[in-house]
């Protein structure tokens, strides 16, 4: 079996990805690009790096996807971004490819979700006044200051 | 005593200033016993009283015994996509 890489320290690429779930029987495809954006929380977000458990993340991406194309007749393909990831740039791809689109869309929505509440990665920003913070969606503002110590 | 290696990310390395930190515990210790532990090293009060625990990848629960020769880590909120 092709060992599959879904965590990429380079720019994702959807073309690929893509090209990778489609074949003649399938009428369908569906994508979700998660883009980093400029704003956060009513901050100006000036860069961002993505960190990961990489064997982990790697294995919780891999059971997303079984799980997906177990559940729904579609061929999923799922990369995410590591490290500095620049304003703009894809940060998470979902491609979800199927005879008819209705399943198509369903799973992309069902796997990004998962990727989101499952998969071990975790974000620090960087903001316009060169403080910077982890993203925490479990806190009440949403990110958890940068600790100044030592 | 068995020796337990922890892996930490992201908030959490930098609370307790490394990405793996080492714990003595005795046989038959569970994650609330790791857990209470880390929560005494320098920074550890900072972690939250439950945080997420993994073992060979997979959540352990409070009251689960650890096995010293499984792969440990506590994860901070995940913030992925």
């Amino acid at each position: 079996m092709i060992r599959v890489r879904f965590l990429s320290q380079v720019p994702l690429e959807l073309t690929p990805l893509i090209d990778s779930v489609t074949a003649p029987d399938r009428g369908a495809v569906a994508t979700f690009a998660g883009l980093v954006r400029n704003h956060h929380a009513g901050r100006e977000v000036t860069a961002l790096a993505y960190s990961a458990y990489e064997p982990m993340a790697e294995q919780v991406c891999q059971e997303i996807v079984r799980e997906t194309e177990a559940s729904w007749p579609v061929r999923i393909a799922l990369q995410h971004r590591l490290g500095d990831v620049p304003i703009g740039e894809a940060a998470v791809l979902v491609v979800a490819s199927s005879a008819h689109r209705a399943a198509a869309f369903d799973a992309v929505r069902m796997v990004i979700d998962a990727v989101k509440s499952r998969v071990p990665i975790w974000k620090r920003e960087r903001y316009a006044d060169g403080s910077e913070a982890w993203v925490d969606p479990t806190a009440p503002e949403g990110v958890t200051p940068v600790r100044e110590n030592r | 005593m068995n020796q337990f290696q922890v892996l930490l990310f992201a908030r959490y390395a930098e609370l307790l200033g490394s990405a793996q930190v080492e714990v003595n515990l005795p046989s038959g210790a569970t994650a609330a016993d790791l857990i209470h532990a880390l929560r005494q090293l320098p920074g550890g009060d900072l972690l939250p009283p439950t945080p997420f625990l993994v073992m060979n990848h997979a959540q352990v629960r409070a009251g689960q015994q650890l096995d010293p020769s499984a792969e440990l880590a506590l994860l901070p909120p995940l913030a992925g996509g």
